[in-house]
Order: structure tokens, then C-alpha cells, then sequence
């Protein structure tokens, strides 16, 4: 009978998802690549720790130039995980493209046919989903809710980071990271009680502290997207 | 006869190094003995112990923490008693040996041995965030977070608070920390100048309950030099009844917040939100 027991394999496996965050190269590829720097040296450790595929639709580099950006993505700045929309003969075995995955452009697509789902949940369930955090987030921890709202009822320390599909809601101070429309939702918006941000983005658009006018610092603020610009507004 | 209550597990901790956990850990240790209670302080820093130093025991540690929990040694053999203060409780860290030797198993059967004889068991951690770190705070029942008043201080305390809830048995199961913050080497003139965090801002950051504040003072290093922590070698010093008084709020008693020299008072909120 051991035969029996052994047709239940012990061989488990679990899937996971998890976001990876998709930047598509544009020309002129200089001028991209200094933007990129900036942004990497502003926000240290951004893309070190999470997956990165890079997606080449939007430009058609030689053979050549192709290697040296590869290059520049397997530094230890970045997490390279996949390579898409390039020779597939040009790519080393560990950088082929990763079939399937929810496409940003897909989701943009299907918001032109339907502009009224707005801020609706992704999954289309109709249920409204949203992630409720009653302890302050601490410097060092990470939020990521792809399926909809956050809201933190205390505040978000410097250091940390929140990420949502959907809205970011904070009713404490917002010193750390907010990324919001996750997904690419350019209706998503953030809300905090007093803005002390390092850095908000919205549907992969973004503004770091630098940028973010110094006479909002510390007040309520609403943050949305508009023609490609990070809007902010102080709301007294 | 009546089985003791088991003690309060306590771990002091910060995350950024060198801002006063083990000054803290000697001097509210030794407050909390003065007070009559069965204490124990352990120090966690395996490698960099320095708590012994503190307590004027360096040369009478025979046996360490490692010892105990590798087997060579037991518990009662490794708990140094302090010469001066009854009740006093010393379980020294291993100065050869590394980090790695804390095995979970071992610290937890440590923790449960200290706790069943002892009222208080105050821990000790390294800086860091790693597993020392870690082990130090894993049996806590209550934590004192100390920070100074500058930002990266105050930064690495809020992560460290965000792992008390992550990494410990108590947050595992489900229930609070009871976490306090203790703000040390305040420095009122240069708070003013702006060049350092003021309570309120740290408090503020850290939204937890304060414990205290205890001023910067030389005669803490002249303390440390004497090997006697400051509640006991200079009693009526401004750090030793700061210290005197965040004991006996860790106790339960309500003592309103002093803020060091002659300023607004300050209203603060421990064991929530009442006003001083
Ligand atoms: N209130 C104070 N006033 C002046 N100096 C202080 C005060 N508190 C601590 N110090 C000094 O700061 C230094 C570091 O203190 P201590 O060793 O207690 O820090 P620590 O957090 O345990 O450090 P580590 O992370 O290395 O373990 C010591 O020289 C100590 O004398
Ligand atoms: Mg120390």
C-alpha cells in the first residue's frame, strides 16, 4: 500500500503575484536616460528592490545600443527582470518576455471604451474595494493594495511607502511615498491632512519633494493628474 | 506559597546606534531595583556588550548568555548579582562569540526562565536592525524606544517601532506592544536654535506615548566611567530623576511629563492622551 501513499506527491508549489513596475524607453534615448538618473538618484533604492521589465515599443535601438542599455539595467540599480519588445534573439535566456501580465496600455485602452467606469474596482466585481490602516505606517514598511483605495488613518513616516491601484487617502501627515493608480488609473487621486511628502506619483507620473511647491508643505492637500501633470491644491 | 507573577519582558531599543539604550537599560534597571523589584537586565549585544561596563561587573562575568544557551552553563550560575543594589540582575552578552549563537530556541527558553524569576526582564538590544536586533525584542511584552532629538534618530526609531509589531510573539499573536518612547541627550538651548528636534515634533513623528525625557548631562559619562548607572551614582542629577521618573510611569504611575529647564510646559500624552 506505500505505493498508494506515494501517488500524493509531496511537490508543492504557490503561486505569487506581485507588481513589477514596466518603463518604456523613448527618444531621444539620451535625454530619457538623464531623466532616469535623476530620478534614481533622488529616490535611492527605488528600483533596487522591485522587479523592473523594460519595454522597447517606443523606440528601435541597434544591436549595439541595445547591449549597453541592457547593461546599464543589469547595474545593481535596478532589478531587471524581463526585456520586452526586442529581438528575442538579442536577449539573454533569464530576460524573456514573461507572458501575460495586465498591461498598462491594455487598461488605457479599455478605459477609452468605457470613460464612465471611472474609479470603479478592477476586477469588475462591483464590489468596492478598498484598505482600511488604522496604525500609522512606519518608515521601512511597504503597502501595496493593487485592487483599490488605501486609507491611513494615522500617518505615513518618511521611508515608507504606500501603493494603490486605486486612491491613497491619509488622514495624518504624508511624509513618506505615495503611489497611487498603480496600475496605471489616471483618476486616482491622494488626499493627505498635511503634505510632507517625498514623493507622490499618480498613474506613473510623479513629483518628488523638490518639485512639490514649499508653500504646501504641511498643509491638507489634493493631488490628481491632468494632461499628463501632477496637480496639487491645498483644500482649506 | 504563592507563585510570583511572571515579569514584564521589556526591550530597549532604537535602531540607529549610540543614542543611550544601554545608558537607559543600567539606569531605569537599577531604578526599578530601588523601587524594591526583582530585576534582571540582559544585554543582547553579542560581540559589543558594553552593559556590563555600566554596572561596574565587567570583571566578575565568568558565564554569558551564549553559555546558557548552548548548555555550558546554567542560568544561575550566569546571573550576576549587582554588589551595591539589591535586586540588581546582570546576564551579560558573550563578547566572542557572534550574533548567529542566539538561536530562537535558546532565547525563548532563556526568556521563560527570567520571566518566572523575575518582576522585570529588560532587555538590552543592539543597534540595527538585524538579528540581535530581533532576538532582543522578540519576547517583549513592552518596548522603550529611544531616540534623540535629531531626525535620523527619529527615523530609525519609527522603523524599529514598525518591526515591534512585525517580528515579535506578541505581534504575531495578534496583540499590542505597549510602546514608549524615551527621548534622550535632550539638549534645550540647541532645540531652540532650531538645530534639533523638539518633543513635540518627535512625539508628533512617532505618534507612541512619551516616557520621558532625560536632558544631555556629562555626568552620565561620569557615571558610566565609575561603572554605576546615574539613578544610583548621582541620584539628584536632572538625567537620574528623569530616569527615576520614566521607572515609575513603566510601573503605572502617573507623574506628569518634566521637560528639562525652564520652558513652556509641555502637555503630554503617555498612557493616552491626558493632559499633564
Ligand atoms: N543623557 C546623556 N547625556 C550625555 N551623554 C549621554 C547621555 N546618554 C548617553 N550618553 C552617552 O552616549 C554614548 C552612547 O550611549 P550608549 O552606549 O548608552 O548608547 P547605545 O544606544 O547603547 O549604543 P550602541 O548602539 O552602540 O549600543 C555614551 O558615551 C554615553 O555616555
Ligand atoms: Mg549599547
Amino acid at each position: 500500500m506505500t505505493i498508494l501513499a506515494h501517488t500524493q506527491s509531496q511537490f508543492r508549489f504557490q503561486g505569487r503575484s506581485f507588481l513589477a513596475f514596466v518603463i518604456f524607453p523613448t527618444a531621444p534615448i539620451g535625454r530619457w536616460l538623464n531623466d532616469l538618473e535623476k530620478w534614481v538618484n533622488e529616490s535611492p533604492g527605488f528600483f533596487a528592490e522591485k522587479p523592473l521589465m523594460v519595454d522597447f515599443s517606443k523606440v528601435s535601438p541597434e544591436r549595439d545600443e541595445f547591449n549597453s542599455l541592457l547593461a546599464y539595467f543589469q547595474s545593481n540599480k535596478f532589478r531587471l527582470i524581463a526585456v520586452e519588445n526586442i529581438d528575442p534573439a538579442w536577449l539573454p535566456r533569464d530576460l524573456l518576455p514573461l507572458p501575460g501580465g495586465r498591461h498598462r496600455q491594455e487598461i488605457e485602452a479599455a478605459k477609452k471604451q468605457s470613460p464612465i467606469s471611472g474609479n470603479a474596482n478592477s476586477h469588475g466585481r462591483g464590489t468596492v474595494n478598498s484598505l482600511m490602516l488604522n496604525s500609522p505606517v512606519r518608515s521601512g514598511q511597504e503597502i501595496f493594495f493593487p485592487a483599490g483605495d488605501i486609507s491611513v488613518t494615522g500617518s505615513v513616516a518618511s521611508g515608507a511607502e504606500i501603493i494603490s491601484g486605486g486612491s491613497i487617502h491619509v488622514y495624518g501627515a504624508l511624509r513618506g511615498r505615495a503611489i497611487a493608480g498603480s496600475d496605471g488609473n489616471e483618476k486616482a487621486r491622494i488626499f493627505c491632512s498635511s503634505l510632507e511628502a517625498e514623493l507622490v506619483s499618480i498613474a506613473g507620473f510623479y513629483k518628488s519633494a523638490p518639485d512639490i511647491d514649499p508653500d504646501l508643505f504641511g498643509r491638507p492637500v489634493q493631488i490628481w493628474l491632468q494632461d499628463n501633470l501632477i496637480l496639487l491644491k491645498a483644500m482649506e | 506559597m504563592a507563585e510570583k507573577k511572571p515579569a514584564t519582558t521589556v526591550v530597549v531599543t532604537s535602531g540607529k546606534g549610540g543614542v543611550g539604550k544601554t545608558t537607559s537599560t543600567a539606569a531605569i534597571g537599577a531604578a526599578l531595583a530601588m523601587e524594591g523589584q526583582r530585576v534582571v537586565v540582559v544585554d543582547f549585544d553579542i560581540g559589543l556588550r558594553n552593559l556590563d561596563l555600566m554596572l561596574g561587573a565587567e570583571r566578575r562575568v565568568v558565564y554569558d548568555l551564549i553559555n546558557v544557551i548552548q548548555g555550558t552553563a546554567n542560568l544561575s550560575q550566569a546571573l550576576i548579582r549587582d554588589k551595591k543594589l539589591h535586586g540588581l540582575h546582570l546576564l551579560a552578552a558573550s563578547q566572542t562569540r557572534d550574533k548567529n549563537a542566539l538561536t530562537e530556541k535558546g532565547v525563548a527558553m532563556i526568556m521563560g526562565e527570567l520571566r518566572s524569576r523575575f518582576d522585570w526582564v529588560i532587555c538590552d538590544s543592539p543597534a540595527g536592525i538585524e538579528r540581535g536586533a530581533v532576538m532582543a525584542m522578540k519576547h517583549a511584552d513592552a518596548a522603550i524606544i529611544i531616540a534623540n532629538p535629531e531626525i535620523s534618530s527619529v527615523r530609525d526609531s519609527d522603523r524599529i517601532i514598525g518591526l515591534l509589531d512585525a517580528k515579535t510573539e506578541r505581534g504575531k499573536r495578534g496583540q499590542e506592544m505597549e510602546k514608549h518612547l524615551l527621548i534622550t541627550r535632550y539638549d534645550t538651548a540647541r532645540t531652540k536654535t532650531g538645530e534639533m528636534l523638539g518633543i513635540d515634533d518627535i512625539a508628533d513623528i512617532l505618534s507612541i506615548p512619551v516616557l520621558g525625557v532625560v536632558p544631555e548631562s556629562n555626568k552620565v559619562l561620569n557615571a558610566s566611567n565609575l561603572g554605576t548607572p546615574i539613578t544610583m551614582a548621582d541620584r539628584d542629577s536632572p538625567p537620574a530623576r528623569a530616569y527615576g521618573a520614566a521607572a515609575k510611569r513603566l510601573c503605572g504611575q502617573d507623574i506628569p511629563l518634566e521637560i528639562p529647564a525652564g520652558r513652556k510646559p509641555f502637555f503630554a500624552n503617555w498612557f493616552g492622551g491626558r493632559a499633564a
